[in-house]
């Protein structure tokens, strides 16, 4: 392969949603040569699907609001697993970085005022969790990711960001000294496959939610940064912990913004029954979303669910009446009449928990830089490699994301990234240049399907993956049922080892595409499986029957998932915010 | 058994596009054109198509349906389908890359050009800017636009002059802007537009707005934007 064009940057970044277009910002507006490498061009990224809002203590719906109260609810939701140096940097920035934003243009609604408009979300409270509920969800309607990620865009468009659109960015390219120093990608229009080189490579792919069969998550969500993690031999952190959200529309998937019962929504059994009294008799419908979506599956479990099959809930927003919805939530009325042949102005909407957010992902400290382990078990920088966003697993959402902290997750932490590498590059920084052999190790899977004969096809493959994450890895887990999945996803490793590809065309190969983003989906999959058997109790999103009680003594920790000798391993959360006392780990109640 | 006709191109081994013919067996059931092709995929992966969030947020499946633009993944069969025949085309107008998958370059450039971002030479407060619900109220029906190019496409304007008219999306955009009470540049924009193709080689044919997705109205963004070129014209 000695053809292949050689492209240097300062700064790649992987992924044009909002977390790599923010770092991109930062970067570019540094003057450092920055590009951002997306496989779809940037505003068809994920983050265009969110819809509530971003929560941040800006004080604006209460002027005496404080960010020590939504540190206080990060941490209570993340059921104490959240890095709290973490989350009280996220929650001190987030005010700097949503105002950023606002500059930039980004179309709030508004308050009377003038100020940014703020709805309650869930496992919000004022006067850490003394207070009652707050509303500290900033908002542009319902459509706050699109708003967003377009800002975002746009500035990345008047800082010269240099933009890789349709790249596919295939694995990392790693020197003998185990630094990283780049990656392989694939032009998608023209077939032709690049050695990116730089000094900082940062992942910003997103979230894997397609490895489950139902997912709220876009076609595109297939865990390409995990993928390229694991198989550069990196750990990778929390991968048990999956949020299933409250409100997928049942049958297609479809969110729906935890925002509809913020404003006043809520949840019915066939019965009629607001159920989530009885689950959560103070937050109700806006306790944490593990606890709303566990309340939802026992209604249905216990026969209490609504429709032919007893198989969902309904999500009532009749009664707020039509202005509400048109003025607050205009795109879930069109996702609801779309998706569900429902008006929400006079019936309720039929909603199941859907596989939503993965809270795991590559560990990092708070610039963004990745984190493996040594043989002691203390932290080792991985040179050259940083994650933000969902990707990465910094770790503000612990065991449980509250609603609105991804996007202020993807902005400070997108933010702090840039920040963090234009000093370090400022410093200077210096690898060793990859070898040929080097190189060539990162195309392997790439030159795999490329000469692949015959074997079976990537759709059928993928269905059996996301079969068997949906019958084992679910809201509710057990070991008999985990192993069952460990030892199917260990034979469907196997056959997709041997899979083919037919397409072997240059132009805007699509099933190539498909193909390389199936080996990202299975060691997700594994990652996850293997995860969620090893932690024997039950924290935040990850519920098991067979270990109903969360565990301290054991497993007030991340785990580790090491995919070399697929071993799962434990790491220290962070106890030590810099100005505030820490929060020691309660019983978690809404 | 529904009839679908697609067409197909690949510039490896095809000379020139073609029509191709597929069978798909829908069950009765009322899908979206989305899932069709992810259907026909199976049968054929060489198939080629863009798509991401399969909710009609991002834009990335604008395409031709039995002879109107919209995006497959929110267009019900039952929304199409006429005699029980579906014809899926790439969007009009832009060049062809591989079957439905067209070159938007000039689509895109149209964009960037009327400088798609807030300008204000204001310095910024320590909070956000403040902004009225009404003045706000003014960006709604504007901002929501995903690019996915239906309109542009569906454009006669734009099909004969794409270097030179901006087309609906853009100025869909630029009106956005132009609408900001936080935007102090009007007069910079205003000139930027102030030519007889950028703005004025719209015709009110109204295809824009027939087709938008997100049922947003460029025609009536050109003709506030028009009317604020009049205003300030000497």
């Amino acid at each position: 392969m000695s053809t292949m064009r050689s492209l240097t940057f300062d700064a790649i970044i992987i992924g044009g949603g909002g977390a790599g277009l923010r770092a991109g910002l930062e970067l570019s507006q540094s003057g450092k040569k920055t590009a951002v490498l997306s496989k779809v061009f940037p505003t068809r990224s994920h983050t265009v699907s969110a819809q509530g809002g971003i929560t941040c203590a800006i004080a604006s719906a209460d002027p005496n609001d404080d960010w020590r109260w939504h540190m206080y609810d990060t941490v209570k939701g993340g059921d104490y697993i959240a890095d709290q140096d973490a989350a009280e940097y996220m929650c001190t920035e987030g005010p700097k970085a949503v105002f950023e934003l606002e500059h930039m243009g980004l179309p709030f609604s508004r308050f009377d005022n003038g100020r940014i408009y703020q709805r309650p979300f869930g496992g919000q409270s004022k006067d850490f969790g003394k207070g009652g509920q707050a509303a500290r969800t900033c908002a542009a309607a319902d459509r706050t990711g699109h708003a967003l990620l377009h800002t975002l865009y746009q500035a990345n468009l008047k800082n010269g960001t240099v933009f890789l659109d349709e790249w596919y960015a295939i694995d990392l390219v790693k020197n003998a000294n185990g630094d990283i120093v780049g990656v392989i990608a694939l032009c998608i229009e023209t077939g032709e496959t690049v050695v990116v080189k730089s000094k900082a490579t940062v992942l910003a792919t997103g979230g894997a939610g397609r490895i489950y069969a139902s997912t709220t998550n876009a076609l595109i969500n297939t865990g390409d940064g995990i993928g390229m993690a694991l198989r550069a031999g990196l750990p990778v952190q929390d991968m048990e912990m999956w949020q299933f959200h409250p409100t997928g529309i049942h049958g297609a998937g479809v969110l729906v913004t935890e925002g509809c019962r913020g404003e006043g929504g809520y949840l019915v059994n066939k019965d009629g029954e607001r159920f989530m009294e009885r689950y959560a008799p103070n937050a109700k419908d806006l306790a944490g979303r593990d606890v709303v979506a566990r309340s939802m599956v026992l209604e249905i479990l216990e026969g209490r669910g609504c429709g032919e099959n007893g198989d969902h809930v309904f999500l009532k927003l009749d009664h707020l009446g039509e202005e509400v919805l048109n003025k607050r939530l205009p795109g879930i009325s069109e996702l609801s009449k779309t998706f569900a042949h429902v008006d929400p102005t006079n019936a309720p909407i039929p909603v199941v928990p859907t596989c939503h957010y993965m809270m795991g992902g590559i560990a990092t400290n708070v610039h963004g830089q990745a984190i493996a382990q040594n043989e002691d078990g203390s932290d080792r920088i991985v040179n050259g490699l940083y994650a933000v966003g969902e990707v990465a697993c910094v770790s503000v959402h612990g065991a449980n994301r509250l609603g609105g902290n991804s996007l202020l997750d993807l902005v400070v932490f997108g933010r702090a990234a840039g920040k963090y590498i234009e000093s370090a590059l400022n410093e200077g920084v210096e690898y060793l240049e990859p070898t040929q052999s080097d190189i060539d190790a990162a195309l392997v899977r790439l030159n795999r399907w490329n000469e692949s004969e015959s074997g079976e096809s990537v759709p059928e493959l993928k269905r059996e993956l996301q079969q068997i994450m949906q019958n084992s890895f679910g809201v509710f887990r057990q070991e008999d049922k985990m192993e069952e999945g460990v030892k199917q996803l260990s034979d469907l490793r196997e056959r997709i080892a041997k899979a083919g590809l037919s397409d072997k065309s240059q132009v805007f190969n699509t099933a190539r595409i498909e193909a390389l983003e199936l080996d990202n989906l299975m060691e997700v999959a594994e990652a996850t499986a293997i995860a969620a058997l090893t932690r024997k109790e039950s924290r935040g999103a990850h519920s098991r029957y067979d270990f109903p009680d969360r565990d301290d003594e054991n497993w007030l920790k991340h785990s580790l998932f090491f995919p070399n000798e697929k071993r799962v391993g434990k790491r220290d959360v962070n106890f030590a915010p810099k100005t505030v006392e820490r929060f020691e780990p309660k019983i978690r109640t809404y | 058994m529904l009839q679908v006709s697609i067409y197909r191109y690949n510039p490896e081994t095809d000379t020139a596009p073609y029509m191709q013919e597929f069978q798909v067996d829908t069950q009765g059931r009322d899908l979206m054109v989305l899932n069709v092709m992810e259907m026909l995929k199976e049968q054929d992966s060489s198939l080629a198509y863009r798509r991401s969030c399969r909710e009609g947020v991002c834009g990335s499946d604008g395409m031709n349906m039995n002879g109107k633009n919209g995006l497959t993944c929110v267009t019900a069969l039952s929304e199409v389908v006429k005699d029980n025949k579906l014809v899926l085309r790439p969007l009009p107008g832009l060049p062809v890359v591989r079957d439905l998958v067209v070159d938007m370059s000039i689509f895109y450039k149209q964009y960037e050009r009327i400088q798609p971002y807030l300008l204000n030479d204001t310095p910024a407060p320590a909070i956000e800017r403040l902004q009225s619900p009404e003045d706000r109220d003014k960006l709604d029906g504007l901002y929501e636009c995903i690019l996915c190019a239906c309109c542009s496409t569906a454009c006669p304007s734009f099909w004969w002059n794409p270097d030179k008219f901006v087309g609906p999306s853009g100025l869909l955009q630029a009106y956005r802007f132009l609408a900001d009470s936080r935007d102090t540049a009007t007069k910079e924009r205003l000139s930027e537009l102030d030519d007889p193709f950028a703005v004025f080689r719209c015709r009110g044919i109204m295809n824009c707005v027939a087709v938008c997705p997100k049922g947003l109205n460029p025609t009536r963004a050109i003709g506030k934007i028009r009317e604020l070129l009049l205003a300030n014209a000497t």
